[in-house]
């Protein structure tokens, strides 16, 4: 359990630390989404169901839509 | 110069959240309060689920208070989208592709009905008003994805907003009238822990905050969407 | 790995509040600033779960009657989080929507050449 736990908190800070790095604003935003996606499997892991639903369907899904179409109306690139 | 600054006081942060950090054991009981909760709340509210009973029974008029900056939110956000010369809104949408089309057409409606199920069961399963309103809200972000051009009908979007905005509001008021005499105060009897029909006013105001919320954040990506089509 | 089970999950918040932070701090472009605020935001909501949770402990929910209370993790930060959750998508758009008019205004996210924006 614990192994799992350390497992997904490391994948957690390298998309973070991806958010960080990349260049093409789209392929940060799908990084933000997978480290909220991984933090919605740590709460369900903390025994809050109810944050896990929460963060699953509002912080990956509707955040990374609202993103998506605000990176439509801008530049895709980060000069 | 300004990266150097920058992490020069990121350190600072860090070593200060370092060590709280080691002053807040893991895993141990903490507040009491959570205890009292825990405890009296299935008693005191009626809800199976402490959260539900916290959020909408000992914290009710707060989460009024959230209701309200989110609906503040969406109204900033349009007032800042806003551009004066508003173009008359195309009728006209096609489908984006049939694939995609009849997934969306087949999607939908089983969508909205697990965001219906998550807020009508909030009192007692995982799930509540807020929960259900973003599932329902990815539903008609579905509908954007399959139907280029497709909007939401925007005279029921504010009319289903503002009934949920006054059903919470009202429920509130006709609480003043019954034993407590307080605002939020439960006046419909609590019925038999468990059950569909229980837990008094919490169920309808978590209803109320699900279609709020739910037609809230369409017509926040509703509104972003605009113009970029 | 008792040292991992006690600091795993706060050293994943703090992790996450640190490179949020960064990001806001040393990215120029607006757009990489606002994904630095989620990644922040996220990373406080764990924060504050991590809080509450007690070891071999429950979820809050009564699913049946025998369950122990005194074994069930702390529902306040639970409540609060998922109030803090909802607000935070609010200011999430919020803030897309001025960067989209400051982008129809300017024609760049860059901070280092909107004036006003500047430090």
């Amino acid at each position: 359990m614990i192994v799992l736990v350390s497992l997904l908190v490391l994948l957690m800070l390298c998309s973070a630390l991806a958010a960080l790095i990349f260049k093409d604003l789209l392929n940060a935003v799908i990084a933000s989404c997978v480290v909220s996606l991984l933090a919605s499997i740590l709460f369900y892991f903390l025994h809050a169901p109810d944050v896990a639903m929460a963060e699953a369907s509002i912080g990956a899904a509707l955040v990374t839509a609202i993103f998506i179409i605000a990176i439509r109306r801008t530049r895709r690139h980060e000069e | 110069m300004r990266v150097f600054l920058s992490l020069l006081a990121l350190a600072v942060i860090a070593l200060g959240i370092a060590m709280t950090l080691t002053d807040i054991p893991f895993g141990k009981p903490k507040a009491d309060i959570a205890t009292h909760y825990v405890e009296n709340g299935r008693e005191d509210t009626g809800a199976v689920n402490i959260i539900t009973s916290v959020v909408l029974g000992y914290r009710g008029f707060d989460t009024l208070g959230e209701v309200a900056v989110l609906f503040v939110a969406a109204m900033g956000l349009g007032a800042v989208l806003a551009t004066g010369t508003r173009t008359p809104k195309a009728n006209g949408w096609e489908p984006a592709s049939l694939v995609l089309y009849t997934g969306c057409r087949f999607l939908f409606p089983l969508i909205v009905l697990f965001g219906a199920y998550i807020f009508i069961h909030g009192h007692l399963t995982p799930g509540g008003g807020f929960q259900g309103g973003a599932i329902i809200a990815s539903a008609f972000l579905l509908t954007y994805l399959g139907c280029r051009g497709r909007r939401v009908h925007e005279a029921w979007s504010s009319a289903v907003e503002s009934l949920g905005g006054l059903t919470f509001v009202v429920l509130g008021l006709a609480g003043l009238t019954a034993a407590g005499h307080y605002f939020l105060s439960a006046f419909l009897p609590a019925g038999t822990l468990g059950q569909l029909f229980s837990g008094g006013i919490i169920p309808l105001i978590y209803i109320a905050i699900g279609l709020k919320v739910g037609s809230e954040l369409a017509g926040v990506i509703d509104r972003l969407v605009e113009e970029s089509q | 790995m008792s040292f991992l089970e006690d600091y795993a999950y706060y050293f994943g918040a703090f992790g996450l509040i640190f490179i949020g932070l960064l990001i806001m701090l040393v990215k120029h472009n607006l757009i990489k600033v606002i994904i630095g605020l989620s990644i922040l935001d996220t990373g406080v909501n764990l924060f504050l779960i991590s809080v509450g949770y007690i070891s071999n402990g429950t979820a809050p929910i009564f699913c049946r009657d025998d369950m122990d209370p005194s074994r069930m993790v702390d529902p306040v930060p639970q409540a609060l989080v998922l109030t803090a959750i909802v607000i935070g998508v609010a200011v999430l758009a919020m803030a897309l929507a001025i960067a989209v008019r400051l982008y129809q205004r300017y024609g760049t996210l860059d901070l280092r050449k909107i004036k006003e924006l500047r430090w």
